[in-house]
């Protein structure tokens, strides 16, 4: 009974959609107050009806209903509940429908905290939220049932698969998609500013917030994914330009560059169009990396189902929403005038360049994501090829250096005309710390390569350059009038958070330059007792023991890891087996230290000629993977401080007097 | 130079630097491409000794030997066979009926030296490149897609 409500009231969501999509648009058209009025709570009603579609899916998960197909194939009734949970959006369906109710979220929280935004133009941009909203319910519905029944109903699931029964792998979802749709309302609000013809400061004010949280989840959201794929794989890398992670990298790179844009709007109602097309783009490119993912096009434990019904209703749906957008911003963007000047050294250029070369780099990581599917579909599917991280490495890394040595500079330039005498010294002791850094890395590790000493340069410059300018902005130095804590509460938290996301940028350098140039690698299979040697550590496998999980049986390593002044560890690698599945993974075994990761993974076992008993086992040392992380973590403080900042809530659009 | 001139000129040179990047992009691309083939397909192309490329098959039952770190295996495309050596730890996914994809090269006596082996799947537990060329040689079985090839 519960699944067939959830189906009907998604049915009465399309419904109310497809309602939504016309009535608030035609009202601002009229000047209706009433109507206009009417799309806030049909809004609400929407995320009310998918909320409570999702739940009883949640629900026929939890009891473990196997009479649903979505269920029998996903779940097993021996899971525990955290993945029987998870297994919603563990699948291609359930997924979808999280989508949708992310996307009626938003356009919720619009309805419902966007009090001060002009009338007509809130009115418009739930209009278009729902608009795309009637094309993903139909998706779901027409393509994509997650309420089909079975018949007759089976005694228990196939499980999911046990590579995605990971609490890391249970919020990669949510926070990505948090991301990926979050962008909707960038794309709905430059949508209906286009409709409107009108778009001032006011409107880069009101984006901004909407903008800013898609990026904080979406960076939360990779980062995640990234950090799963380093600990559950056990392939020792956190990152491997596989498809899938470029097809969220991109959207976050233009997401990036629509984040820095619209500041220009905001201060200075410049580089409107620029913005408004940056807007379309990113959420295009989310749309994208959905089909991506979604159709089955692309070869990777992400793709759940290749289905050519559902691929082509995606690609359908790319068509006309990127198509008609694009049309729309050909025909309105003329009317939008720009009428502002800035000199060539200015806060405005700093930000057109950043602009510039994330949108290079994003075109670089989309042509090398799409370029295969281009060629298979040339040959007719004679030529299979793919394009490995060599090309990411050499085409979009020096792209990412110019970009990121900018970050120092850009901060402390003035808008409309910046004076680059007047930073000397600031940048001089930017370069000092630069020099510095290069030469201590060089001395404690003296084998190089030169160029990750230069790397961790750059960090410094980077880090430097953002503190200085952190500093100057709060008079750090120049304490008379208030404490300095007091400056510190009064100085702007939007501001403030800019500064933290970009020291996270520097020390996330710190960690990739650590992590890539100076990781050290072994495999080999060892007997009990047996000790190998890497650099100064040895390690010693001690036992394996035999247990069981709750739905998997297991193989348990002890190993000692020993430093040459005799601090020693225990390190656990497992490797579960998961009957239902018939599937092994491997739990590595990882020692975070604040210089290196030690990462141990134990393989399978096999007897040798003189009847022992050898393991295969992988040993890494990789440096500096606590500060990758932590640089993320401090990219997505950045960006949550900022948020916080009441005077760029959603609902203040009214400017402060300087 | 008038307004009109000054903006052709940087319309020309912006062209210019696009084209050209495009074409660093595109030899990048050459460079790094990595074909995909099956074990049948081998024969028919040149293959030089060191290039790197991925094979795809199905790993064939009780071919799969460990000795010291290497492992190896033959891949079978239900045509040709071609035995693999592997140095590391095989993937999660990895066994016997399964389809795999390696990457690495092919040694003078005709056997390849992966450097990667990827058993990266969905649902079917079958690598979509490795179904797409069983399909178009009519060698597909429905059970691949079931799960059903190693009960």
């Amino acid at each position: 009974m519960i699944p067939e409500i959830g189906l009907f009231v998604l049915f009465l969501a399309l419904i109310i959609a497809a309602i939504q999509a016309v009535v608030p648009m035609v009202g601002a058209v009229r000047q209706d107050v009433y109507l206009m009025a009417l799309g806030n709570r049909l809004a609400v009603i929407q995320f009310f009806l998918v909320t409570i579609s999702f739940t009883s899916l949640i629900y026929a998960f939890v009891i473990s209903d196997f009479s649903l197909l979505i269920v029998y194939n996903n779940s097993h009734s021996l899971k525990p509940l955290l993945y029987k949970i998870s297994g919603v959006w563990g699948n291609h369906e359930g997924s979808m429908l999280l989508w949708v109710l992310i996307l009626s979220m938003f356009g919720a929280a619009l309805a419902i905290w966007g009090k001060n935004i002009s009338p007509t133009l809130k009115a418009r941009v739930l209009s278009v939220q729902s608009m795309i909203g009637v094309a993903f319910l139909a998706f779901i519905l027409f393509t994509s049932n997650p309420f089909l029944r079975l018949n007759p109903v089976p005694s228990d699931g196939r499980g999911l698969n046990p590579v995605l029964q990971d609490p890391g792998l249970a919020f990669h979802p949510p926070l990505l998609y948090l991301g990926y749709v979050g962008f909707s309302m960038a794309f709905s609000f430059a949508v209906a500013a286009l409709i409107e013809g009108k778009i001032d400061d006011k409107w880069g004010r009101w984006v901004r917030p909407w903008a800013l949280a898609a990026w904080v989840f979406l960076t939360a959201g990779i980062a995640l994914g990234s950090w799963w794929a380093y600990y559950e794989l056990g392939w020792g890398g956190w990152w491997f330009w596989d498809p899938v992670e470029n097809a969220s990298f991109i959207p976050w790179l233009l997401g990036t560059a629509l984040l820095h844009s619209s500041v220009v709007v905001e201060k200075r109602e410049g580089f409107k169009n620029w913005t408004v097309l940056l807007a379309i783009l990113t959420f295009s490119m989310s749309l994208l990396g959905t089909f991506l993912v979604r159709s089955g096009i692309l070869t990777s434990v992400h793709t759940f189902a290749t289905d050519p019904e559902r691929g082509l209703f995606i690609l359908l749906i790319l068509f006309v929403t990127i198509g008609g957008a694009l049309g729309l911003f050909a025909i309105r963007a003329p009317i939008i005038k720009n009428n502002f000047k800035f000199a060539p050294v200015s806060r405005e250029s700093a930000l057109l360049y950043n602009n510039l070369f994330l949108t290079i780099g994003c075109a670089i990581v989309l042509l090398g994501t799409l370029y295969p599917l281009f060629l298979e579909f040339a040959s007719n599917g004679e030529s299979k090829v793919s394009i490995g991280p060599p090309y990411f490495n050499i085409t979009f890394l020096p792209i990412m250096i110019p970009l990121v040595a900018a970050i120092a500079v850009g901060p402390m330039l003035s808008w409309k005309r910046g004076v680059i005498g007047e930073l000397y010294v600031k940048l001089l002791f930017a370069a000092g710390s630069c020099l510095i850094t290069i030469f201590i890395v060089l001395i404690l590790v003296p084998e190089g390569p030169i160029l990750a000493a230069c790397s961790m340069g750059l960090a410094a410059w980077i880090a430097a350059g953002c503190l200085i300018e952190w500093a100057s902005r709060i008079r750090l130095f120049n304490s008379k009038s208030i404490t300095n804590t007091g400056r510190l509460i009064k100085s702007s938290k939007s501001a403030n958070g800019m500064t933290l996301a970009h020291l996270g940028i520097a020390i996330l350098i710190v960690g990739i330059t650590g992590a890539s140039a100076w990781q050290k690698e072994i495999t080999t299979s060892m007997a009990i007792g047996e000790t190998i040697k890497v650099n100064n550590y040895s390690l010693t496998l001690k036992k394996v023991q035999i247990g069981k999980g709750p739905n998997y049986n297991l193989e348990r390593g002890t190993f000692s890891l020993i430093k040459s002044n005799n601090s020693s560890i225990i390190m656990h690698p497992e490797r579960r087996y998961f009957p239902v599945a018939r599937q092994a993974t491997t739990e590595a075994a990882i020692k975070t230290t604040l210089l290196a990761d030690f990462y141990l993974v134990i393989g399978e076992s096999r007897d040798t000629i003189d009847n022992k008993n050898e393991w295969t086992v992988r040993f890494y040392i990789n440096p500096m993977m606590f500060w990758l992380w932590l640089g993320v973590a401090t990219m997505v403080l950045g960006g949550l401080l900022s948020l916080s900042d009441r005077r760029r809530g959603i609902s203040i659009p009214v400017r402060k007097k300087a | 130079m008038k307004r009109k001139h000054k903006r052709l000129l940087l319309v020309l040179v912006s062209l210019g630097l696009l084209g050209l990047g495009t074409a660093i992009l595109l030899s990048a691309i050459e460079d790094n491409l990595v074909f995909f083939y099956t074990p049948s397909e081998i024969e028919n192309k040149s293959i030089k000794n060191d290039q790197v490329f991925r094979i795809g098959g199905v790993v064939v039952n009780g071919t799969i030997k460990h000795s010291n770190s290497f492992s190896s295996f033959s891949l079978t495309d239900f045509r040709k066979t071609i035995s693999v050596t592997f140095k590391g730890v095989l993937p999660d996914l990895f066994r016997e009926g399964q389809g795999v994809i390696a990457e690495g090269s092919l040694k003078a006596d005709g056997t390849f030296t992966a450097t990667q082996v990827l058993a990266k799947h969905d649902e079917t537990y079958m690598p979509k490149e490795v179904a797409d060329k069983l399909k178009s040689s009519g060698l597909w079985k429905e059970k691949f897609s079931k799960n059903e090839y190693f009960n």
